[in-house]
């Protein structure tokens, strides 16, 4: 079944002529995802990749039906371009952008709370069902259908929990990476509600960071709401107070938001906590066959 | 990107919110010509570091005539000021604030910063001004009062009403202190604030507001449009080798082992140096090389990770997911024959042509072990380094 994304959804492409947009839709069609269009204010009418490029969201979904988009556009335009998406009626968005100011999307995500949207990101690789949809950046190759869910924080360490799994012939379902900034779409405990309804879902990784509050908020909802298995890992032990590690979410402040603080709080709430990155298969594998759910 | 308490001073000024009189001074002779501009007969000598504690540290001098001033200046200026919030090198004073000394009836605090959790901009009063808050914050919570910012209709005044009948200041007081408080919300919108701080903000003896303190801390991602704060960085506050990394989009923090760590992605690696420490070493930096690890980036990095004396191994660890592995390979071999890195290097490649990658690297002829295992790798870049020859290098030891 998967979560949010599965072989049906149309995606349309915000920024689609641009470098990043072009290369990583020219992946997604590869990936057989249902690529329908795409977005370049000024290119309406023309033919790009074999598929119609609009002047406007609102008229690329008219056109196309399209379920979900993706945004490749520079930061400086992002927050126009989710809104343009959220009152183009997309019902996922998936912004890839890296950059983009934190009061933009303040202002962005007080606009979409209350809609039918739901974003993911920014400053994310995307979401995936492997098998069936890709939508952003992540190397297809590497995952396999299979049943573990993941979402995540990062970029190339969440390729690390796809790696594992699919070596262990464990497999992902969906894969969510709900990006490092601050103010992100979707959170931790958004996905994760979805991954206990899907019945495809048999355990969830959670690969969290230093920083915020994201991880003892989700700690909280899998106490109340999650029966599944739950194995996590959290970057940045070792990280010093006070500076931006990489993502800017991943910031230490004011004592608060260590990942000490995150691995007891997820302890506590019954997730299986690894402290090595190259463990965290190894822990899930462990989990499914503890509640002998390796079938 | 943070800012010298002298130009937060100038942006509250900017923004109508008070402080007391004063100016930024390089060197004694401008620091004599601003006293007298400033007036009066004593003054505050202020050293300007991006770091609190100053006061304790000695950093902050009152002084009574032109010749104690002069003193307070030469014994700040070009030194070092250690605080307990710096490190042992402590930060370089470039700059003094000189400034009209206040009259101090109370010390207040308040600041606006931006709430992860709630996903809004929150306003913070205290009356425990001129201490350290967090402390306050983990003693007497409810000493610290906060209204919540609704993006759509900004701050409104009957909030800043609800802090300031908080703080007990004398009803006259109310009509400066909600303009003070609209304003600063102002300035942190307009000017893409992460953070502000005014601590204490101080009510003299006179019933006068004024902020004696001033520190701001500006969204990094936003500095592509605020052209005016991008002026104000100060470079030599940084560590020189995370300004370098900047300048070739690599992302890269010093910290104090002696394992150099290269890789993609900041999740990974942060993962990386936990792994290192898990396996007994200590991460001698945090280097993001990002997407597009291209060999030009990765000679730069290596560039950048040997400049640091006491690094005695380097681990490379790359997931080349779109990047090609056999080609991150070539520029790993070419970037350490160019630089001459003399230390034992260890690589991981892991994804798109991994297996080609670590092959190319194995019969490189360099001092690199290619493997593919994470745990593995980080195991014996542990033990390649602690095996290295503890030569005293001369950078050890200075002040």
């Amino acid at each position: 079944m998967s979560i949010l994304i599965d072989a049906n959804t149309k995606v349309i492409c915000q920024g689609f002529t641009g470098k990043q947009g072009t290369f990583h839709s020219e992946q997604a069609i590869a990936y057989g995802t249902k690529m329908v269009g795409g977005v370049t204010p000024g290119k309406g009418g023309e033919t790009h990749l074999g598929l119609p490029v609009f002047n406007s969201v609102r008229e690329a979904v008219e056109k196309t039906q399209a379920d979900a988009s993706v945004i490749y556009v520079p930061a400086a335009y992002c927050k126009d371009s989710i809104i343009e998406a959220v009152e183009a009626g997309v019902k996922l968005i998936v912004c890839i952008t890296e950059g983009i100011p934190v009061q933009d999307m303040l202002i962005v995500k007080n606009f979409i709370n209350g809609t039918r949207s739901r974003l993911i990101g920014p400053n994310c690789p995307g979401i995936i069902t492997p098998g069936a949809c890709k939508i952003g950046i992540m190397p297809g190759p590497i995952h396999q259908p299979g049943r573990v869910g993941i979402v995540s924080r990062s970029g190339t360490l969440t390729y690390e929990a796809v790696s594992q799994t699919t070596a262990l012939g464990l497999g992902q379902s969906t894969c969510v990476g709900i990006g490092g900034d601050p103010i992100p779409g979707m959170s931790f405990t958004d996905v994760l509600g979805l991954f206990q309804q899907d019945p495809q879902t048999k355990a969830i990784i959670m690969v969290g960071e230093i920083g915020g509050s994201a991880e003892e908020e989700a700690a909280a909802f899998i106490k109340k709401h999650v029966t599944k298995p739950v194995v996590s890992y959290i970057a940045g032990v070792t990280a010093p107070p006070g500076k931006r590690m990489g993502h800017a979410g991943a910031i230490i402040a004011g004592g608060k938001g260590t990942a000490a603080e995150k691995f007891a709080a997820l302890k506590a709430a019954g997730v299986h906590t690894v402290n090595s990155p190259a463990e965290i298969g190894a822990a899930v594998a462990a989990a499914l066959s503890r509640n002998n759910l390796d079938i | 990107m943070n800012l010298h308490e002298y130009q937060a001073k100038h942006l509250l000024k900017q923004y109508g919110i008070p402080v007391p009189l004063g100016e930024v001074a390089r060197n004694v002779e401008d620091a004599v010509q601003a006293a007298r501009r400033v007036g009066g007969d004593r003054w505050v000598v202020k050293a300007q570091v991006h770091a609190g504690g100053r006061g304790k540290a000695g950093g902050v001098k009152i002084v009574n005539n032109e010749a104690e001033l002069i003193a307070a200046v030469k014994g700040l200026l070009g030194t070092r000021l250690v605080t307990y919030q710096t490190d042992a090198h402590g930060q370089p004073v470039n700059q003094v604030l000189i400034e009209q000394p206040s009259d101090i009836a109370r010390e207040l605090y308040v600041s606006a910063v931006i709430d992860r959790a709630s996903q809004r901009v929150v306003l913070m009063a205290s009356t425990e001004g001129g201490m350290d808050i967090e402390q306050v914050a983990k003693t007497s919570p409810e000493k610290i009062l906060t209204v919540t910012v609704n993006p759509t209709l900004g701050l409104l005044p009957y909030q800043c009403r609800q802090l300031f009948f908080g703080l007990k200041l004398a009803p006259q007081q109310m009509q400066t202190f909600t303009d003070i408080l609209m304003n600063l919300y102002q300035l942190f919108v307009e000017r893409d604030l992460s953070l502000i701080e005014i601590n204490p903000l101080v009510v003299t003896k006179s019933g006068v507001l004024i902020c004696l303190d001033g520190k701001i801390n500006i969204d990094d991602n936003a500095l592509y449009r605020q052209p005016e704060l991008r002026e104000m960085h100060d470079a030599s506050q940084e560590d020189q080798r995370e300004t370098t990394a900047q300048r070739w989009n690599l992302n890269y923090i010093a910290l104090d082992g002696d394992i150099g760590c290269m890789v993609n992605g900041a999740g990974l690696a942060m993962a990386t140096m936990d792994l290192i420490k898990l396996n007994g070493g200590r991460p001698a930096n945090f280097l993001d090389v990002g997407g597009g690890a291209t060999e030009e980036r990765v000679r730069e990095a290596f560039k950048i990770i040997i400049s640091d004396q006491n690094v005695k191994g380097i681990f490379v660890n790359i997931f080349g997911g779109i990047v090609r592995c056999d080609l991150i390979a070539d520029g790993i071999i070419s970037a350490v024959a160019e630089v001459g890195v003399q230390v034992p290097v260890v690589v991981r490649l892991e994804g798109n042509r991994a297996d080609l990658g670590a092959k190319k690297l194995a019969d490189s002829g360099l001092n690199i072990v290619a493997l593919q295992g994470f745990a593995d790798a980080a195991k014996k870049i542990v033990a390649l380094t602690s095996q290295a020859p503890k030569i005293p290098s001369p950078s050890q030891g200075e002040g």
